[in-house]
């Protein structure tokens, strides 16, 4: 931890005792006021604490919230109605909830692309890395299972498809998903499970936060320019960076706060403003806007047209849906291994001229997953999504490693303050900002 | 160099949740029906309810709709959004009769109807919709202009949209051609037709009259606190536009003596 930060000096004799027995003060003071951060962060480096912002934003709407509403199949949907009707400010606190899971996502897209691009999860940050790793999953799951408590047809159908996933898995695939959903269709003791741990996972991951931010700040944060800085290039957290965080943190809700009372329902779907129908099944079943990569990831997965040669799988007992179901996994649990795959000693792209447009074809990549993963899948959607599947996958597993060997990165400078970088158009032209 | 960063990340975030969304408008596979684009008053920044309209569409509810769908979330004491009063919500609540109990000795029993019931549904259970329907319920009117894409503009069509078939399409005994309706074949037989009901305010009870009332009136009842939330949301944007402003001309102030 910030070691070379010294201890606050108190005026207040009572809280120097507190302090000498409980030292949180002075832990909270060294980690989140003295803390020294490079002077030259962007505003790239916002989305974090934006995330945790949105993150406690989600579990004080979520608790209220939660006193209201009736995890039971028969009144879910109704006490959703209620909440929207009756209860005072009840409409704000269910569309800043339902919003605030797409703000904390989009926030968390942006903070892992910018770990991409300046190459945050090298030495020595890879578990920094991978403990945001585990955040997206436990997100991921805490979305989909706030999704199925509506009981809306997205909800029940969402969670259907979904939980049945889980059956590709050889042997014991139809007994898991007996298992997870306690019965043998989804039903009530689903809704009642998937509250619990909706309730559970966001303290989970509060934990994974602290952890995340324990790992952050053994080595402090990277920086634009990727190298290793010294005690002069950088400025304590307080006042430079809470207030730089406070000025991103109001922008970023001007956002937020448009969704929330200008399109609530946009980045949702209709379907699910009907209530759950076992007998009826939705014509066209869709995540949620940020699941749809990997949503498209799954469905590409198929043994025909461009992954037809993959066919011989089946023959090892590994049917076209678990091979979905282990491409989609594999998506998420690539990032973990990232650290090793990337074979570049230089962290940020503005120093390694093939990885900045190879960086760029990611984020297209994803865009066009995200697209694939909302369109009907006719021959021509699941012909890009295969591409775009078999290009996620090429570049994690062929591409990072051979470009660290291969490309010729940029001279380094010593410091932040010494560009060595020749005048490039203008706009990175002075990398120490 | 900052400040473009910034103008990047605000971009980028738009960029990503609007990207993001587009497949959700999208993925309607019904894309070759093109719903008729009414400019709605509830649309907008400053959006409202147009009372007039939405009370016009109670009428249309009431005398035409409710025969077979409910409006189950809808409590009769909303309607003062509408600008009816106390007496006129009591009076309209107890032209209703609702089933209440068990009573002392263990009965139900009928009351009139009270400001605090919800409207009645027409039917008892939805097996007893679908059974009087031909095999499936009417749906709940309460969420609709939620409940389908586009939903204010989609009800609208559908309500004006009956058709003669086109030539080649023949329409099973029991269904309607509809214009609008994925799949165009719809059990519901045309609910409107001209001067079906007698408007108090002497408005000519046309079906594009009808239709464009009773859709303000279900928007209200779908999202009661729409004008709340507009009102409200406006506030919000001015507090943080000026709060921005503040925020930034302190960073900049506080990090003037950072030479970088």
């Amino acid at each position: 931890m910030a070691a070379d930060v010294p201890n606050p000096v108190f005026k207040s004799g009572v809280l120097r005792w507190i302090d000498d027995r409980l030292p949180l003060v002075s832990w909270s003071y060294k980690e989140f006021v003295a803390y020294p951060a490079p002077k030259n962060l962007n505003y790239w480096w916002n989305f974090g604490s934006l995330a945790g912002i949105v993150l406690t934003l989600q579990i004080l709407t979520g608790i209220v919230l939660a006193m209201h509403y009736t995890p039971h199949t028969a009144y879910a949907f109704a006490s959703v109605e209620h909440i929207m009707r009756d209860v005072n400010w009840g409409w704000l606190l269910r569309y800043a909830h339902a919003n605030g899971a797409s703000m904390f996502f989009i926030a968390v897209y942006i903070h892992i692309f910018r770990g991409l691009y300046y190459g945050s999860y090298k030495a020595p940050r890879e578990l920094l890395w991978m403990l945001g790793v585990v955040i997206l999953v436990l997100m991921m799951a805490a979305a989909f299972m706030g999704y199925v408590l509506p009981w809306g047809q997205m909800s029940f159908w969402g969670a259907t498809v979904i939980t049945n996933l889980f059956s590709a898995i050889p042997f014991v695939g139809e007994s898991i998903v007996t298992w997870f959903w306690g019965g043998f269709s989804v039903d009530n003791p689903t809704l009642n499970r998937f509250y619990s741990l909706h309730y559970l996972v966001p303290f989970v991951l509060v934990a994974v936060v602290f952890l995340h931010i324990l790992a952050l700040h053994q080595f402090g944060s990277n920086n634009p320019v990727g190298i290793d800085l010294t005690k002069k290039d950088k400025i304590p957290f307080h006042p430079y960076y809470t207030i730089k965080d406070t000025f991103g943190l109001v922008v970023f809700l001007m956002v937020f706060a448009f969704f929330v009372f200008y399109a609530p329902n946009y980045l949702g779907h209709p379907d699910n403003y009907i209530p759950a129908n076992p007998l009826s099944t939705p014509a066209h079943i869709v995540p949620e806007w940020y699941f749809l990569p990997f949503y498209a990831i799954l469905r590409s997965t198929v043994y025909e047209q461009l992954f037809a040669p993959l066919g011989f799988l089946a023959w090892f007992g590994i049917s076209a849906k678990l091979a979905g179901v282990i491409a989609m996994f594999a998506s998420l649990l690539v990032l973990l291994v990232l650290p090793w795959l990337d074979t570049s000693k230089v962290r940020s792209s503005r120093f390694r001229p093939i990885y900045k447009w190879v960086f760029w074809l990611l984020v297209i990549d994803c865009a066009v997953l995200t697209w694939a993963g909302g369109q009907v899948p006719t021959t021509t959607v699941v012909w890009i999504g295969q591409f775009a599947t078999l290009y996620y996958f090429l570049h994690f597993l062929i591409i990072l490693p051979l470009l660290g060997k291969l490309e010729r990165p940029l001279p380094l400078p010593k410091s932040i303050d010494e560009p060595v970088l020749p005048p490039r158009g203008g706009v990175t032209a002075q990398p120490a900002e | 160099m900052r400040t473009r960063d910034l103008f990047l990340a605000v971009a980028a975030t738009l960029g990503f949740a609007v990207v993001g969304a587009a497949p959700g408008a999208a993925q309607d596979g019904h894309a070759a029906i093109h719903l008729k684009d009414v400019s709605w008053p509830s649309e907008g920044l400053f959006g409202t309810i147009d009372r007039a309209g939405a009370q016009r569409g109670l009428q249309v509810y009431r005398e035409v709709c409710a025969a077979c769908h409910g409006l189950q979330y809808v409590a009769f004491r909303t309607l003062s959004d509408l600008g009816y009063n106390e007496d006129e919500i009591k009076a309209l609540a107890a032209e209703y009769t609702i089933t209440d109990g068990p009573d002392d000795s263990g009965e139900m029993f009928e009351r009139p109807g009270l400001p605090s019931d919800r409207v009645p549904s027409p039917y008892p259970n939805e097996q007893a919709a679908a059974a009087a329907n031909g095999g499936k319920a009417p749906p709940d009117l309460s969420l609709i202009t939620k409940a389908r894409m586009n939903g204010q503009d989609y009800l609208y069509s559908l309500l004006t949209g009956y058709e003669d078939p086109p030539a080649d399409l023949e329409v099973p005994a029991g269904g309607y051609y509809n214009a609008y309706f994925p799949g165009h074949v719809i059990a519901m037989p045309p609910p409107l037709s001209a001067d079906q009901v007698t408007y108090a305010d002497g408005t000519p009870a046309t079906v594009d009259q009808m239709a464009s009332d009773v859709t303000q009136f279900l928007t209200w009842a779908a999202e009661p606190k729409l004008e709340a939330r507009k009102q409200t949301g406006l506030k919000v944007m001015l507090f943080l536009l000026v709060l921005s402003g503040l925020t930034f001309a302190l960073k900049r102030k506080v990090w003037a003596d950072v030479p970088h």
